[in-house]
This record gives structure tokens, sequence and C-alpha cells, in this order.
């Protein structure tokens, strides 16, 4: 990892650091909120925490208190569940009040499990149904060239969502209408509710599929904050390309909390208070990393 | 182009036919465009269908094409709405509500979109192409979709109208549209109001509420009743939802019964939201609802179908006499 102030083919430490703190904040921010809710996707979260920190902390273009800035990048989830790590990025950006937060899921709050636009000022396109987001995305990707704006769509899939047809019959439609503002990010942590994908149903070679739906495909390491940060930037600065983009983010799922990384059950569950504590100490310890 | 209509069969000699009150699509997006309305159009396939090849000619690039992906296209069509753009979005009625359900429901409906859907060669105007292309179930899946208005223009006259209404109606919009082929029942630019009933006859011994491609027989079933000395009143109830809950209980008040005509099942359409009404009310007069009795519909030209499930004129004219009797239709 590259020491030097932010040049071309590294970040300055400074700047690697405060991504992995704004990856650690998202993590135990999840785990705050989810004592509130008594129940969440602690680990479908855990594994995209590089990616939320990376977005909204180093590429998107997005504008303070202004959730509705017609220039802003836009941010769509397949993976509508992990909804709870991105609440608090929306809340930083001060896109509504941050004690909002501190009602998540109680009776009329507008945070819930799944993102909603009607709701949460900041929320781009709503989810919770997977398979529905990258239809979307193509739909603001055609409607933003359309109007001459250059704003990115960037939009986050699980890899159990690759099992959703409409996610190919999107994929196809990207790259017919050449599409190179949208960039697909696959948080590829194995697993599913069932089991592994690979045993649900295997998706592989997943980037010889995006490739060959006509892609710009790219394979990463989903918590390196400093790979994903400059690849994003590298993808923004790239539009002569012509081709929407699809980066493979290599993940853990539950990544930061040694029982979760080693139990992929906690897809969905809910900590006692007593390890709850435990669980933020270790991720604290972890610096959200290994 | 209506002497190269083929009466028995439907159909029109030679091909692309455009299907007259279908192809005011194409016809009032071009007007739009042109009047500078941030009108955009998605199809999958149809595009000579349901004539949106007439604003692709004039419009290249606001029309979307996605192929047989009519789910994604819905989806799509909602991304496309958020960016300050007004989506129509076109296939068959069949595959908009029953493929598409949900991407309607929680893309476009719940997210409060406004984009306008348009199902068309409803009901079972595709005839001998059969259960799968038949729609007899939409109108009951788009009324239960909470924030979504659902419109079935009598013809091209109101249809065209009800786009033009539509730039300024906040809510996203189910347009459900026959096969084009349906006769003129307004020859002047029709006033339209989204949830306002158009009244054209009121009487004392029956009412009859139809919608969509039922406006036209109906009216000539009404006629031969009204010539026949029977007291036969008419509403055209374009507007499914929010459904005119006024002009239905002034027509209770009036007529000693109702008839709903619907091409349609008889469960959870036009038949199910004037029950409804009825039922709010109490000591309302006797309903009957004449449409497709929950049944899949037969293969034949559509213009049989029509006379075999007693909606055509001579059916409907029938079937109203049955019902102002006492036993009721047969």
């Amino acid at each position: 990892m590259s020491s030097s102030p932010s040049l071309a083919n590294g970040l300055s430490e400074a700047e690697t650091r405060r991504l992995k703190e704004l990856s650690l904040f998202v993590r135990t921010e999840t785990v705050r909120l989810i004592s509130i809710a008594k129940v969440g996707h602690y680990s479908s979260v855990f594994s995209c925490a590089e990616i939320f920190a990376v977005l909204y902390g180093g590429v998107m273009r997005l504008m303070r208190a202004e959730p509705k800035w017609p220039g802003r990048d836009r941010f769509l989830m397949g993976k509508g569940h992990a909804a709870v790590g991105l609440f608090p990025l929306l809340a930083e950006w001060d896109f509504f009040p941050k004690e909002w937060l501190d009602s998540y899921t109680r009776l009329g709050s507008p945070l819930g499990d799944h993102p909603d636009m009607r709701k949460v000022p900041g929320v781009d396109f709503s989810s919770g149904s997977i398979g529905h987001a990258l239809s979307a995305g193509v739909g603001m990707a055609l409607g933003g060239r359309l109007n001459g704006q250059d704003f990115d769509v960037y939009v986050l899939l699980g890899d159990g969502e690759m099992q959703e047809g409409q996610v190919w019959a999107a994929a196809m439609s990207a790259a017919h209408h050449r599409l190179s503002h949208l960039v697909a990010i696959v948080d590829r942590n194995r697993y599913q509710l069932d089991g592994t994908v690979e045993d649900v149903i295997d998706i592989e070679p997943l980037a010889d599929k995006w490739r060959s739906f006509g892609w710009d495909v790219h394979d990463v390491d989903g918590h390196d904050v400093e790979a994903l940060t400059l690849l994003l930037r590298r993808l923004k600065s790239e539009q002569v390309r012509e081709k929407p983009a699809c980066i493979i983010a290599h993940t853990m799922k539950g990544k930061g909390v040694g029982f979760m990384e080693a139990e992929p059950g906690w897809h969905l569950g809910f900590l006692a208070p007593s390890d709850e504590e435990k669980v933020l100490a270790e991720i604290r310890a972890r610096g959200g990393l290994q | 182009m209506s002497e190269a209509l083929d009466p028995g069969s439907w159909q029109y000699r030679g091909l692309n036919a455009r299907a007259p009150s279908l192809s005011v699509l194409a016809d009032t997006l071009n007007e739009l465009a042109a009047e500078g309305r941030p009108v955009v159009a998605v199809t999958a396939d149809l595009q000579y269908s349901n004539g949106l090849i007439g604003f692709a000619r004039k419009y290249p690039e606001r029309l979307f094409q996605f192929g047989i992906s009519e789910q994604n296209m819905v989806s799509a069509a909602a991304g496309l709405a958020t960016t300050g753009h007004m989506p129509f979005a076109a296939t068959f009625a069949s595959f908009l509500a029953l493929l598409c359900c949900e991407q309607i429901r929680t893309d476009v409906a719940y997210s409060a979109l406004p984009v306008r859907l348009i199902g068309h060669h409803a009901g079972i105007s595709l005839g001998f192409y059969g259960t799968s292309h038949h729609a007899t179930e939409d109108l009951a899946i788009m009324r239960s979709i909470a924030d979504l208005t659902v419109v079935s223009p009598a013809d091209g006259a109101q249809f065209a109208a009800a786009i033009r209404a539509s730039m300024t109606w906040p809510e996203p919009i189910y347009f459900r549209i026959a096969r084009g082929h349906d006769p003129v029942v307004y020859d002047r630019p029709a006033l339209f109001e989204f949830g306002k009933a158009v009244t054209h006859h009121e009487g004392a011994d029956l009412t009859i509420i139809a919608c969509g491609s039922m406006v036209h027989p109906s009216l000539d079933a009404v006629r031969a009743l009204r010539a026949g000395g029977r007291d036969v009143g008419f509403i055209d109830m374009h507007t499914i939802k929010p459904l005119d809950r006024d002009a239905v209980i002034a027509a209770a008040r009036r007529s000693r019964c109702l008839m709903t005509v619907e091409e349609h099942n008889v469960l959870g359409g036009l038949g199910g939201a004037v029950a409804e009404v009825l039922g709010d009310i109490g000591g309302a007069p006797r309903l009957v609802r004449h449409g497709i009795m929950d049944e899949y519909s037969l293969i034949a030209p559509p213009t049989h179908l029509y006379a075999h499930y007693r909606l055509d004129a001579k059916g409907i004219e029938s079937y109203a006499i049955e019902t102002m009797s006492n036993r009721g239709p047969s």
C-alpha cells in the first residue's frame, strides 16, 4: 500500500484510513440499529461495508443536504436487505436528520429493512424484491443520457441475485444501449439463505457471463478500500469505453466478526446485548479489516 | 382503412395495417413531444402492434426498445421516470398485468412514479391466439394496487383525451386498450376527466354501466331498448379507479336495476367495483354483472367470441331484457 500523497496509482494514507474508518462506522452503526429492530441482516452488510464506504466516501458525486440534486450520481441496491448499512451514510450526508436512525424500524419510521425512496431522502430507488434494481438503473442511465447529463449509476447486486432472470434481461439491454455510465457491483460473498451460492444454484463462470453479455468486467477484493476506490475512480474517468462495467467484488459474508465469518447463518439474526459489546469490540479492534 | 377490415375475422388485409383507435397513442405522443412535454416510450418487441413505431420514426431518441423482456421494461420505465421523463410503457395487457404485476406494484406504483402503462389488445380481442394472450384479469389485478389509476377508454378519441389529461395527473396510470379496431363512440375530440364518468342516458328501468370496448355495443343496445319503449340509462365508466361513486349512487337511486358490461372476468373488475359501492350504500337495487363468467375464453375470431359471450350489441340487449325481468338473465 502506498504511503505517498494521493496519486493516480495509490491513495494517500490519510484517505485510506478515512475510508477504512467509514467502513468501520457502517459496521458499528449496523450493530446499533439492529439492536433497535431486534433482528437484521448483519452479515449481508458486513460483506459490502467497504463498498458502501468507498462509494459514499470516495467516489460518488453528491451534494451535502441536497438528496434530489439532479446532477448527483445514483445508487441502487438489488440486495435491499443491506439498507441498514446505507442509512447511516445517508444521514452523514445530511440527507435526513441523524435522529431518524434512533427509531429505526419503530412504528412510523421511514427506515425499514429495505430502502424506500418515497420515505427516505437520499434513497434513489426502492428495493426489496431481488432482481429489479439493475433494470431501474438501466432506465436511469437512459434518462440521464437523454437529458445530456453525465451522472453515473451504481447498482449493488447480491451474488444470489444472479439467479434472477430479470438481471440478465437488464444486463442484455444495458449492453445493447451502450450505457457507459452504468456500473454494476456484485457483492460476491458466496452465500445466500439456503447455503452457499454454489450449492443452491451455481452462478459460475460469473465474469465470463457478464463479459459475454457485453460488459466490461473487473475482479477486485471487495474489502480493499484502496483497490475499490482506484478502480471505481478509473471507471469514472474512462467514459470512452462505451460499455457498462461490472465489478465482481470478492467479499466475505460477515466480514469483521469472527463467528459470523465462520457461520453465514448470521444472514439474519439478533445479537444478545452481551454479545453485542463483544462484537463491537472486535470490529473496532480489527478496524473492520484483516 | 376501414374498408380493408374483414368483418368476420376482424383482421385487416395487408401488412401492419394501423389500428385506428390504437394509432392515437403514437399520434398523441408526437403532438405532446412537439409541445415540449417530456414524454418517452418503451416497448418490448411490439412497436408495430401498438403503433409506437409512429413515435419512434419521429422521435427515435425517445423510444427505447427492450426486446422481449417486459419485466425489465417496466422496471426500466420506473428508472426513466426518476430522471424527469414521463414514460409510456406498452405491451399486451395479458403480459403487462400478469407478468409485470410485481414490477408495476413495487417499482412504479409504490414508488409513485408517473409511468403510463398501456395494456393493449386487452380482453378477448386477440381471439384465436388463445388464453395466454387474453387478458380477463387485468382490471382486477390493477385495481387492487394502491395509488394506481385504472382507465379503460371507449375509443381512440377518448384514449387521446385521456393521454392528454394524464400530463397533469400525478399518479401512475394503467390504460386498458382494446385492439384498436373498435368502432368510434366519440366522433369529436372527447372531453376527459379522470374519475368522472360520462352519463349518456338516464333511465328508471335499468342503467347499463360499461367500460372500454363494451361502450359502443352497449350504446347500440341502449338505443334499441329505448326505441322499444324501455327506460334504460347508460354510463361510460372509463375510469375504473378512482371509480365515480357519485355516478353509481345516482344510477342506483334512479333505476330499478343496474347492469355492468365489461370484456373481463365478472370478478374484481368493473362489476366488482360497482358492487362494492352498492354494498357500501345498502338498500341498493339488484346488480347484474355481465362479462366473462370466471372461465377461460374459447378460441375463435374475436367477433365470434363477442357473439358467443353475448358481448355484442344483440347479446347485451337480450341480456338487459332478461335482467329487467323478474328472473334475471339465464
